[in-house]
């Protein structure tokens, strides 16, 4: 011990780290801690008072808050299903394609099927919004082609439609992601591998689904977590194309919409930052679960069949 | 490799399954452009239709230019993005090569702090972003934009960036060590130069969420002087509800910079995501 030679301070490593651990920690992990602290505080007479828990017990015992509360969380687990059963599906049954030897024009695919992922959700939302628009009349005018002329409503504009064809539209936008991840994924799959199976007569369809999928199993994993995070945080997309009050009637209000209404008011609503906190507390609560179920459950499982 | 894996049904029906996918993918946007260009009793008496010199019309582009503070959204938004994108490649460089260059106590648990970030979304701590940003006087400037979208970006740099400083050679580091660099220059004039590539992807990664973003701006820096083109544009399409020559301009307007911004750096972007910049 005392025989090593005491080595310098490395103040290189300070300066390094500082400038993104400040701003991190600054704009980031410090507001995240004190929105969980607002959550404990109401304000009375101008000035912040403690009251523990009793943000909750609104948000969950007064019908006013509650009623929206779960409406919004039911919202938001069928737009997460929706993704999770529509997008990934979609994702590996195009990347799986896309990924076959000697597929031709197969760069031009990749990027074609990627532009709706660049795009923001204000074009998206609006550019979908005409489309389905009964007064445009371009949706009822393709389905008059195959047929289906009369299977043609407002979605956008019926309580019961609204809620899927917002998530299909977000599925479409999103497609693009779950698609290059498996497709990494496959391309990284050794060739031997692949060798191996085929002299054994593993071929074609089963050779997808008994070497291939296994192996890209740890990337489905990683797709659904961030498929999950992305959707309980979501906001823009019903924002831009129903408005804050997630119409018709709340049939589209998921939790990032609740969020704004409760802490920066609309309408006839006023902005209450501490039931916001409460709500942001919720949210952080449910994306904390589904991390942690990821991380201990999922991945755990997962990292024995890879390399 | 067998004829089995490329029989010719198979491939066709391959080419079948995408070329419908991407159909899909791209016939909205496709439609707005089209129809953005023709009059208005054009784009409703037959909207598939593409536009002929009968039915060409640049009403929609000329209300948009001359209503629209657009040209003053986009600088907003250039600022905004490039700024924030410096600051994240910089400080997020130096981060990575801190983490993945030296041995110190805490490292693992500061690498974890810093991935935090990956998984929990900044949004959350708006309530208290809102209240640091009205106590500091920093509400609708730009300057708060920056600094939320600095924070954001953070954590997936560092985490993008050390995975690929690990891999630039002991060897190179060490002999620059014995000439006797500074550890400033071993970073700046070894390190960053070979982490070009992958500092390109993380760019376009951290560039297309601060770009389109929609949350922010409308609670940090809703006004006219500091409106992002996202925001004007939602402004601007939910004024203009009737006038669809406008709407299908300003959507136009808003699709092109980025979509050719992408057609120059979709190589860039595909090769970062199937390099496996993403794990």
């Amino acid at each position: 011990m005392a025989a090593a030679p005491k080595r310098p301070f490395r103040w290189h490593i300070v300066v390094f780290l500082a400038p993104a651990v400040l701003v991190y920690t600054a704009i980031m992990i410090l507001p995240l801690a004190g929105t969980l602290q607002l959550a404990l505080f109401r304000n009375i007479n101008q000035s912040q008072l403690f009251v523990g828990l009793d943000n909750f017990r609104t948000l969950f015992g007064d019908p006013n808050w509650s009623v929206g509360f779960w409406n919004a969380l039911r919202n938001n687990v069928w737009f997460f299903i929706i993704h999770m059963v529509v997008q990934n599906p979609i994702g590996v049954l195009l990347a799986a394609l896309l990924s076959s030897p000697r597929l031709r024009f197969s760069a031009f695919y990749r990027t074609a099927i990627f532009v709706p992922t660049i795009l923001s959700f204000v074009i998206v939302g609006f550019a979908w919004k005409l489309i389905l628009s009964p007064l445009w009349g371009v949706a009822p005018n393709l389905m008059d082609l195959v047929g289906l002329k009369s299977l043609f409503t407002p979605w956008l504009g019926k309580e019961q439609y609204a809620l899927t064809t917002l998530s299909l539209i977000s599925v479409w936008q999103f497609v693009g992601i779950p698609m290059m991840l498996i497709y990494a994924a496959l391309l990284s799959i050794p060739d031997e591998v692949i060798e191996a199976a085929e002299c054994d007569g593993v071929t074609g369809m089963s050779q997808f689904w008994k070497i291939k999928l296994p192996l890209i199993l740890p990337s489905i994993g990683i797709i659904s977590i961030l498929t999950f995070v992305g959707n309980f945080n979501a906001f823009d997309l019903i924002y831009t194309a129903q408005g804050a009050l997630a119409g018709p009637n709340y049939s589209t209000d998921i939790l990032g919409t609740f969020l704004y209404r409760a802490f920066f008011g609309f309408q006839l609503q006023v902005g209450d930052p501490n039931m916001g906190a409460a709500i942001a507390t919720m949210m952080f609560l449910i994306i904390l679960g589904g991390v942690c179920v990821y991380l201990f459950l999922v991945q755990t499982r997962l990292r024995r069949y890879q390399f | 490799m067998s004829t089995a894996t490329s029989s010719l049904p198979r491939t066709i029906g391959a080419h079948a399954v995408l070329l419908t996918y991407t159909v899909i993918a791209l016939f909205p946007v496709i439609i707005v452009i089209v129809n953005s260009f023709k009059s208005r009793a054009a784009i409703f008496g037959a909207p598939l239709a593409p536009p002929t010199p009968k039915t060409f019309d640049l009403i929609g582009y000329t209300t948009v230019i001359g209503q629209g503070d657009f040209i003053h959204y986009f600088q907003n938004s250039l600022v905004v993005t490039v700024a924030s994108l410096f600051f994240v490649l910089l400080f997020g460089a130096m981060a990575a090569f801190a983490l993945s260059e030296y041995r110190f106590r805490g490292n693992s648990l500061m690498g974890l702090y810093l991935a935090l970030g990956i998984m929990i979304p900044i949004r959350l701590g708006t309530v208290a972003i809102l209240q640091l940003m009205v106590a500091s006087g920093l509400v609708n400037t730009l300057t708060a934009l920056i600094l939320v979208y600095t924070a954001q970006g953070l954590p997936l740099a560092v985490f993008i960036l050390s995975e690929f400083m690990k891999q630039v050679s002991d060897d190179l580091k060490n002999a620059g060590r014995i000439d006797g660099l500074s550890e400033y220059t071993i970073f700046f004039r070894l390190v960053l130069p070979l982490v070009r590539p992958s500092m390109a992807t993380v760019a376009v990664f951290t560039m297309i969420p601060i770009w389109n973003d929609l949350w922010f701006p409308l609670i940090l820096a809703p006004s006219e002087e500091t409106k992002t083109v996202t925001l004007g544009a939602q402004l601007f399409l939910g004024q203009f509800v009737t006038n669809w020559n406008a709407i299908l301009a300003a959507l136009s307007l808003a699709i092109m910079p980025v979509l050719i911004l992408y057609v120059i750096f979709s190589r860039q972007l595909i090769r970062g995501i199937t390099s496996g910049a993403v794990k």
